[in-house]
């Protein structure tokens, strides 16, 4: 007996909405069994990596924040993903856009400068993002090299950046030496979106890119050109949609919404910079995309999923004493689960018995 | 020849092959005997089953139902190892080659046995000169032309001494002349008692080469039968169910301006393995059908890709259509001055294989009109005029708007050839407009691009097809090596001649 | 030892991890799949092997486990892709994020802990040579089976037939498959393969060059090991000066920070780094596009049956 896969002759949508739910399913076992052997009980494990968070308002609220820069960099990767381009280097825009933004956060330290500083922060992130998300655009395009690795190889460049910068010329003198920035003025400090409430106006940047994504890829010939990139390249090109601009363009875009993850994080969440932003946003965020099937609703309600294993990973670090990596397998996992889950869509599985009897 | 007792019964016999893909039935409760030392020639349209069955003989594809005897003995061919082990060879007809290893390697590799490369070398000297079958082994494939990687192909069996040679559409890649000599190593081969299955749909070949062929239809077996006795018109009629008329084919009146003129264009090659075009000089003047023939890998989708404009030529003048140079422009540019292009891959160029026939239309319709509404796609439009195209090319597809996919080869072409046609191009530039079409829908193909021409445009077709061209063109060059010869009326030329273009001879004759 | 002396032989020790990784990953390459998840098996590698000589008290027990550890993730990797025909890129990256965090699960209770180096080798009168000895004649056995390992794929790939077999899966999967020969079998074992190695560089990574385990610690070992793949065009003996090469450039940028030349050491880090981009941007520039790619690399192969 063995299995085999046989193509689909038409994509079944009921598996195309059933595909990610089954990975969720098979990458729960996985990490409960996983937890199993570790000799905790995997049911005290899903009380606190779900039940808890979703039954406290303030976790839900967490959710919220932890989600925001998910989707924010997930939504991007779904325009490089769609066009079948690889940026993987994610976590260094969202880092190199933390850095510009917090740059006129820095510089306007302890001045009077108004309104105007925040709106320019956010561009800032948002062009350093894609400036650093254009690098291996522009070296795939003008040089034909591999975009998976140079995407990759920023991502370490960018840490040093910003350990350089935390360490060096930002540390707050005042600091007692620890290597992070002055915190910044209200000025710079993106508000919370209610009163009191620790969720911040990085998720309205999140819900509109969303929304205008929704747009874009349902609505417009960018759309449908992102599509056919992807789907049959030749077809594109004969189409007349230059695989060059294309490619600069889906990176910036990308790159500039990581960038605004960033700077939204540092002026939202964590008020200073410091030699580590990110618990891994920026790859988590591929997971969260794939999840999502790279469509901006299913995105949104995978950020929101994804979100709970952080918040979950942090309580279970404390009550079970359940490492933080745990959380950083069951991602792994779970977008190896997606991935194969996708298989699903498009082929059958046939179990054969004994091959061809007369 | 084999012994006297072997005559008695076939060498191979297929009971009752069936092979089911999905709701497809590729081939239904097919019989098929061979005797040692037959040319058996297995006959049929595109797709009447005729690949799928040899895939079943050879192993490469398991059948649904049926039986397969060796010899007389019932046995199950799981793998072509086994297959090439109780004495099969096969010779594909999309070479089963690898570019980058060299010939002796691509031999190699296809034994059963372990044999060192020098072994293999020794060999392949060996049958090279006993089938005037010559190949160099340290060549890499890449650099070799179409003849020559076949030369391999039917190498690589013949070191295995096989009992029955296959051999699915041999031809279709080879120069009239290759052909001659092909079919000479197969006489011989014959001679010696080796059986061969000779899958064409060309009847000319059939009735030189075979005395039984099995006629195949829809999958099924609908005649067994002596091509030499019967006529060719009756033969046609079984393959193809009902008679294929012919294309009316009006001489062109007085031709119009050019349309097209290529005047010395030249392009470097495009990949590692790409060819260069060498100065071509070209015209297509309004109301008449221009055809390019070739034998494959000659420069064909680098003459489609330039004049299309997927690739650009430093030069302006090279290239312009109705009158504007265009060389430097992109594709975009070119189908705003009027120009329309079919390439020759359907699935995967001309449109996008998962895609619905309505966003297809996109492909080369998002420029204008009113499937795009300033940078919006207009889905209802885009769905309209999918539909006025299946309706207005006969296109069978399923119903409603399905996938590319979905369709078979013949209809997906209708389907692409009538999105350029509903735009009545000033000119429409096609590349292998019937490529593995079935009979009906080529000749409405056919058909519509003299139909296209007379209507005024000018119509370029570029063909490994020689009937077709001789049916439809009005003016004919022959393509070899990136070079173009010149272009003359087809009344001018015949086949030997146009066959000595294609081997590159001209000169030298 | 001069200071000639002792550069070299960290060169060498800086290279060994990165030569083996990528031999692997060549093979797997030349059978038509990408792997990306070389960085999650080499850290799975790192781990295992730590936590295996720590638990065993034995270096050779320690280096089988990390094997074992590529292998067992080298063969989830070949479910998924293979079984599954998913997207390779995909799946790689996902494989390297969960070798990341099972690692550090793994890992967790081994951190602090230390080993005594590993006994390099000692022969009487050759390892003695001034200048040369050491160098060529008193490595660890590592050293010695990281250049015979590359050697012999070098000799597999081109003169034996299941090498011919391989490269001809990883040109052209459907002609393979119409003559026959197993493909996927065939991917699955240079998957297999590929994962060893990766579980071998891990090992020496934590038994030898640091003898510690640190979370991460292979900090983009396994991405530049893609990277010289790509750099050598497929070639194991390109591979060689590869990553030597590249081993030269992390030591030597070790050695700057330690020199204090005033370059803040973060620059230095990036080093490598950089250099790979560079690397990368050199051999498009000089050819155009990436030579010697086998024919089918990335694409799943679900076989028409």
């Amino acid at each position: 007996m063995r299995f085999e896969l046989v193509p689909r002759a038409n994509v079944s949508p009921v598996m195309r909405a059933v595909a990610p739910v089954v990975a969720f399913l098979t990458a729960f076992l996985i990490a409960g069994f996983v937890i199993w052997l570790m000799g905790r009980s995997p049911l005290a494990a899903f009380e606190v990596y779900v039940t808890q968070p979703l039954s406290d308002p303030w976790a839900l609220q967490e959710l919220l924040v932890k989600a925001t820069p998910l989707a924010l960099i997930a939504i991007g990767l779904s325009y490089c993903f769609r066009a079948n381009l690889w940026n993987i280097g994610a976590e260094g825009q969202f880092i190199m856009g933390a850095i510009f933004g917090s740059w006129l956060a820095l510089k306007t330290h302890g001045t009077e400068a108004g309104f105007w500083v925040l709106p320019l922060m956010m561009l800032l992130g948002v062009a350093g993002g894609a400036l650093w998300g254009l690098i291996p655009a522009f070296l795939k395009t003008r040089f034909g090299v591999n975009e998976i690795l140079t995407s990759l190889m920023l991502v370490y460049v960018a840490q040093l950046v910003l350990d350089y910068l935390t360490r060096g010329p930002w540390r707050d003198p005042k600091g007692f030496n620890f290597p992070q920035s002055v915190t910044f003025d209200p000025a710079a400090t993106l508000p919370p979106i209610l009163e009191g409430s620790r969720v911040h106006w990085g998720f309205v940047f999140a819900m509109l890119a969303i929304l205008v994504t929704a747009i874009v890829v349902g609505r417009t010939l960018f759309g449908y050109r992102l599509k056919l990139t992807g789907d049959a390249p030749r077809a594109a090109r004969f189409a007349g949609f230059s695989a060059r601009s294309t490619t600069l363009a889906v990176f910036a875009i990308s790159g500039g919404l990581a960038g605004l993850a960033g700077i939204s994080e540092v002026a939202g969440q964590i008020g200073q910079m410091q030699p580590s932003i990110s618990p891994g946003y920026g790859f988590t965020a591929i997971t969260v995309a794939f999840l999502g099937r790279l469509n901006p609703l299913g995105i949104l309600v995978a950020a929101l999923v994804v979100a709970l294993t952080f918040i979950g990973g942090e309580s279970a670090q404390i009550l079970l004493k359940l490492p933080l990596d745990l959380s950083n397998a069951f991602q792994g996992i779970l977008l190896l689960c997606v991935l194969a889950a996708d298989a699903l869509v498009t082929y059958r599985l046939r179990v054969v018995g004994r091959p061809m009897t007369a | 020849m084999a012994s006297g007792t072997a005559a008695a019964q076939p060498l191979v016999e297929l009971r009752g092959i069936t092979k089911r893909y999905g709701e497809l039935l590729a081939n239904d409760r097919i019989d098929l005997a061979i005797e040692p030392g037959e040319i058996h020639a297995l006959l049929g349209e595109n797709g009447a089953g005729k690949s799928t069955l040899v895939k079943i003989l050879y192993g490469v594809v398991e059948p649904s139902a049926g039986e397969i005897r060796w010899q007389g003995r019932p046995v199950t061919i799981g793998s072509p190892v086994q297959a090439r082990a109780l004495g099969l060879g096969m010779v594909f007809q999309h070479f089963s080659l690898f570019d980058e290893l060299t010939v002796a390697e691509n031999i190699a590799v296809a034994l059963s046995e372990e044999w060192s490369l020098g072994e293999v070398r020794a060999k392949l000297a060996d049958v090279s000169r006993a089938y005037g079958l010559t190949l160099e082994p340290d060549r890499a494939v890449w650099t070799l032309s179409a003849g020559e990687r076949q030369r391999i192909e039917i190498v690589r069996c013949l070191l295995q001494n096989p009992k029955l040679l296959i051999l699915d559409e041999p031809t279709s890649v080879l120069t009239p002349q290759e052909a001659e000599h092909l079919f000479t190593t197969l006489d011989k081969l014959a001679a010696e008692g080796c059986a061969i299955l000779y899958i064409s749909h060309k009847l000319e070949e059939v009735r030189r080469l075979c005395r039984r062929a099995t006629v195949l239809r829809g999958g099924r077996v609908v005649g067994t039968l002596d091509p030499r006795e019967r006529s060719a018109r009756e033969i046609a009629a079984l393959m193809v169910g009902t008679e294929v008329g012919e294309v009316r084919a009006a001489s062109a009146d007085a031709p119009g301006a050019d349309v097209l003129r290529v005047s010395r264009l030249s392009l470097p090659p495009a990949g590692l393995h790409g060819k260069a075009l060498v100065g071509i000089d070209l015209t297509v003047r309004a109301g008449e059908v221009v055809g390019i023939a070739g034998v494959a890998g000659n420069g064909q989708s680098e003459l489609f890709a330039a004049l299309s404009g997927e690739r650009t030529s430093g030069t302006a003048d090279a290239i312009a259509i109705a009158g504007r140079a265009c060389g430097t422009l992109g594709i975009d540019a070119r189908r705003r001055l009027g120009g329309a292009f079919v390439p020759e891959e359907r699935l995967g160029h001309a449109a996008a294989p998962t895609h619905r026939l309505s966003e297809n239309t996109l492909v080369s319709h998002h420029g204008g009109g009113d499937v795009n509404r300033s940078g919006f796609i207009v889905l209802d439009a885009a769905r309209r005029l999918a539909r006025s195209i299946i309706q207005s090319f006969d296109v069978r597809a399923p119903a409603g708007d399905p996938r590319a996919k979905q369709l078979s080869g013949g209809n997906l072409q209708k389907f692409v050839i009538g999105r350029e046609m509903v735009k009545r191009p000033k000119l429409l530039v096609v590349d292998q407009p019937t490529w593995g079409v079935d009979a009906g829908a080529a000749r409405l193909i056919r058909q519509a691009l003299v139909d296209l021409a007379r209507e005024g445009s000018a119509v370029l077709v570029i063909s490994q097809d020689l009937d077709e061209l001789f049916e439809i063109a009005d003016r004919l060059a022959v393509i070899h090596d990136g070079h173009l010869s010149p272009l003359r009326p087809a009344a001018e030329w015949t086949r030997e001649a146009i066959g000595l273009e294609m081997l590159g001879t001209r000169d030298a004759a | 030892m001069t200071t000639f002396e002792a550069i070299l032989l960290t060169i060498i020790t800086a290279s060994t991890p990165l030569l083996i990784a990528s031999i692997g990953e060549l093979v797997t390459e030349r059978s038509g799949v990408l792997n990306l998840g070389v960085e999650g098996m080499m850290v799975m590698g790192a781990v295992c092997s730590f936590a295996g000589a720590v638990t065993f008290d034995s270096t050779i027990l320690g280096v089988l486990c990390g094997i074992l550890a590529g292998v067992l993730m080298a063969a989830l990797f070949a479910l998924v892709v293979l079984g599954f025909a998913a997207n390779q890129v995909g799946s790689g990256l996902a494989l390297t994020i969960f070798g990341l965090g099972l690692s550090g699960l793994i890992g967790a209770p081994f951190v602090g802990a230390r080993r005594d180096p590993v006994g390099a080798l000692h022969i009487p009168g050759l390892s003695d040579l001034p200048m040369v000895g050491r160098v060529l004649f008193g490595q660890d056995p590592f050293v010695y089976a990281s250049l015979v390992l590359t050697l012999a794929v070098a000799w597999y790939l081109t003169r034996t037939r299941s090498g011919l077999m391989l490269r001809s899966v990883g040109e052209n999967h459907t002609s393979a498959h119409g003559l026959g020969l197993p493909v996927l079998k065939t991917r699955l074992l240079a998957i297999l393969f590929g994962g060893a190695c990766a579980g071998l560089a891990g090992g020496y990574l934590s038994l030898v060059y640091t003898r510690f385990w640190s979370p991460g610690m292979t900090a983009g070992r396994g991405w530049i090991a893609l990277a010289l793949v790509v750099f050598a065009a497929w070639r194991p003996g390109w591979l060689l000066a590869g990553a030597y090469l590249f081993g030269a450039a992390t030591v030597l940028q070790l050695h700057a920070q330690a020199a204090q030349w005033g370059v803040p050491s973060q620059a230095l880090s990036a080093v490598p780094y950089v250099a790979t981009i560079l690397a990368l941007l050199l051999l498009s520039i000089r050819h155009g596009r990436a030579i010697g790619a086998p024919g089918s690399l990335g694409s799943p192969f679900v076989p028409d049956r």
